[in-house]
């Protein structure tokens, strides 16, 4: 899958401002951004739902306005919405779409068959959508996508709207296609997601592209490793930043509210042994002491000066999404 | 397979889809065959004893129900408009659009499946209408003829309001704006009264209506048109079979391209 310099304007907006990417063939290739960085514009322009203004895009290797036609039978999408028919059982959903990617009828069954029984959904398969879950509706979402055994899947923030439970599933479902051998294009706000499925990643704000690389290039793109620690009573707090300063390249962060201590390190674990002996010789109870490599929380911030997801997150260990629902069809 | 078998194919599959919600969703054969059944009784005995001018030797219940299946068929075919919309809406679209499926199959499936609709509402109608006095007066051949020349002109109705769904996007707003256009547009008709007592530039209206071909085309075909009843004085109500199937001819060929062309071009978003 290869996009360049691709352009796309809604009236005065330019949603996307030459874009360009590149997937490998079975690769998972992670789209991140926030809220209207151009992800979805990206999703539908290649699979042929929308025309670009400028840019050239060949996926499977066609192109996507001259074979249009040729590129939907090679790959499948799941959108942000659960396009399933609510009136339709989740088997007669997947025959439906089964006979639409031009199977037999018979192939169309067994292959729906299969597909239910891999998402889970065996025992739902002759009642209707409308009485899914939210997580069984874009279970059935992906399956339908998937029917045909497409090459290429794209799948436009797959998670959004689910329950924690729901979304590690998710999570499994995706990582095993992509064992599979399928060539996964993922959009997603949740920087962990991107972390745990992807390759590679191309992250975009504002329509153009600002980063790229594997996970761990955008983290030494930010930076080092941090020491982090959590102490019982906060008064502890500046007495241990007093004795662990000297092992610090830069000055320790303190956050008395979640009794934290943040500081810069290079040196990686002799660091952090050399933190445990100056530890235990001062007689502070610590809860929690760490090594940690940035995470894409952190590339984020450092790359658009703005938050993944929107400002009024609850904390780093939080990863709640913001506005759930919304996706829920 | 051809293209044209492809075409086919894909859309009988869509037309499956609908017709599934049809037999889920047991509100929408309820209401597509109790409003015709209310229409039909309401007219007949509310506005029956009043309504006057009518050619000697015919009943205001045999006047009336080509009138009433006019309408009524026309009615029907908004659904059309509004599915398109709520499929629009819930992203469905998006779905089939990334589907290597023929263009034309969910209108066309759509369609279909709310022909399917308006023939089993009209059935009832025609049932309802032969308990109240409407009769059939004319050769099998010319009955089907009438049956078949309401449901086309509907069929190509369906089209025009699967352009407006397309373009309107909210099954609400499809629903609102389509009866603001058509209830006027059947009224402003022969379907219900004769056409003698409007004023005149309403009048004129009036006869080259397409409603009103529909319905006089109708009439002559079920044969509800007395022996003795005046030729009207337009060309289009002289010959309402042929104007019938000119507009119904002109509405598809203008609304089939366009619609299948909005289709293409259509999204969520």
């Amino acid at each position: 899958m290869v996009v360049e310099g691709l352009v796309k304007r809604f009236g005065a907006t330019t949603a996307l401002d030459g874009v360009d990417l590149t997937v490998a063939e079975g690769s998972v290739l992670g789209l991140l951004g926030p809220n209207g960085a151009g992800k979805t514009t990206v999703v539908r322009i290649l699979t042929t739902l929308l025309r670009a203004d400028a840019g050239r895009v060949r996926v499977a290797g066609l192109d996507v306005v001259d074979d249009a036609d040729a590129v939907r039978a090679s790959i499948g999408l799941t959108g942000q919405y659960a396009a399933v028919d609510e009136y339709l059982t989740g088997l007669e959903n997947l025959e439906m779409v089964g006979r639409l990617y031009r199977l037999s009828r018979r192939e169309a069954r067994v292959r729906a068959g299969e597909l239910l029984e891999r998402f889970d959904l065996t025992g739902a398969a002759d009642r209707p959508a409308k009485t899914y879950s939210g997580g069984m509706r874009r279970r059935l979402d992906i399956a339908a996508s998937l029917i045909a055994r497409p090459r290429i899947l794209f799948l436009d923030e797959p998670t959004t709207g689910l329950d924690p439970r729901s979304r590690l599933g998710m999570w499994e479902f995706i990582a095993d296609l992509a064992d599979g051998g399928t060539t996964i294009l993922l959009t997603t706000q949740y920087l962990e997601e991107a972390d745990r499925l992807a390759d590679r990643m191309v992250v975009i704000d504002r329509g153009r592209v600002i980063a790229r690389g594997t996970a761990d290039d955008l983290k030494d793109q930010v930076g080092g490793q941090r020491l982090e620690l959590t102490v019982r009573d906060a008064v502890d707090l500046g007495e241990v930043a007093r004795r662990l300063r000297p092992l610090g390249v830069d000055e320790p962060r303190l956050d008395a509210s979640t009794r934290r201590l943040s500081l810069p390190v290079s040196g990686g674990t002799d660091a952090l042994a050399e933190a445990l002996r100056v530890l235990a010789g001062a007689g502070v109870e610590v809860l929690d002491v760490g090594l940690r490599r940035p995470d894409l929380d952190d590339v984020f911030l450092a790359l658009t000066g703005h938050a993944a997801e929107d400002e009024d997150r609850t904390g780093a260990g939080d990863r709640t999404p913001v506005g759930a629902g919304e996706g829920a069809a | 397979m051809t293209a044209f078998g492809t075409a086919v194919a894909d859309g009988l599959t869509i037309t499956r889809r609908n017709l599934i919600k049809i037999k889920r969703v047991p509100d929408l054969i309820v209401f597509a065959t109790l409003s015709p059944i209310m229409f039909v009784l309401l007219f007949r005995y509310v506005f029956g004893g009043a309504i006057g001018g009518l050619p000697p030797g015919i009943s205001y219940a045999e006047f009336l129900l080509p009138g009433i299946f006019a309408q009524t068929v026309v009615f029907g075919s908004t659904t059309t408009g509004a599915s398109i919309a709520e499929d629009l809406q819930k992203g469905l679209i998006d779905r089939f659009r990334s589907l290597p499926m023929a263009r034309s199959a969910v209108l066309v499936g759509r369609t279909i499946a709310d022909l399917g609709l308006n023939a089993i509402s009209i059935a009832v109608m025609a049932l309802t209408g032969l308990v109240v006095g409407w009769r059939i007066n004319s050769s099998l051949g010319e009955a089907v003829g009438g049956f078949l020349v309401l449901l086309l002109f509907a069929y190509a109705i369906s089209w025009l309001m699967a352009v407006v769904g397309l373009l309107v996007r909210t099954p609400e707003v499809v629903n609102n704006a389509s009866f603001i256009v058509i209830f006027p547009l059947t009224f402003v008709a022969s379907t219900f009264v004769p056409l003698e007592t409007f004023p005149s530039v309403l009048r004129t209206f009036a006869e080259w209506n397409p409603m009103s071909a529909v319905t006089q085309a109708a009439r002559e075909l079920f044969g509800n048109i007395p022996a003795g009843a005046p030729v009207p004085d337009a060309w289009s109500l002289q010959n309402p079979v042929l104007y019938t199937v000119i507009w119904t001819a002109l509405i598809l060929a203008v609304f089939v391209p366009l619609s299948v062309r909005l289709y293409q071009r259509t999204s969520t978003r």
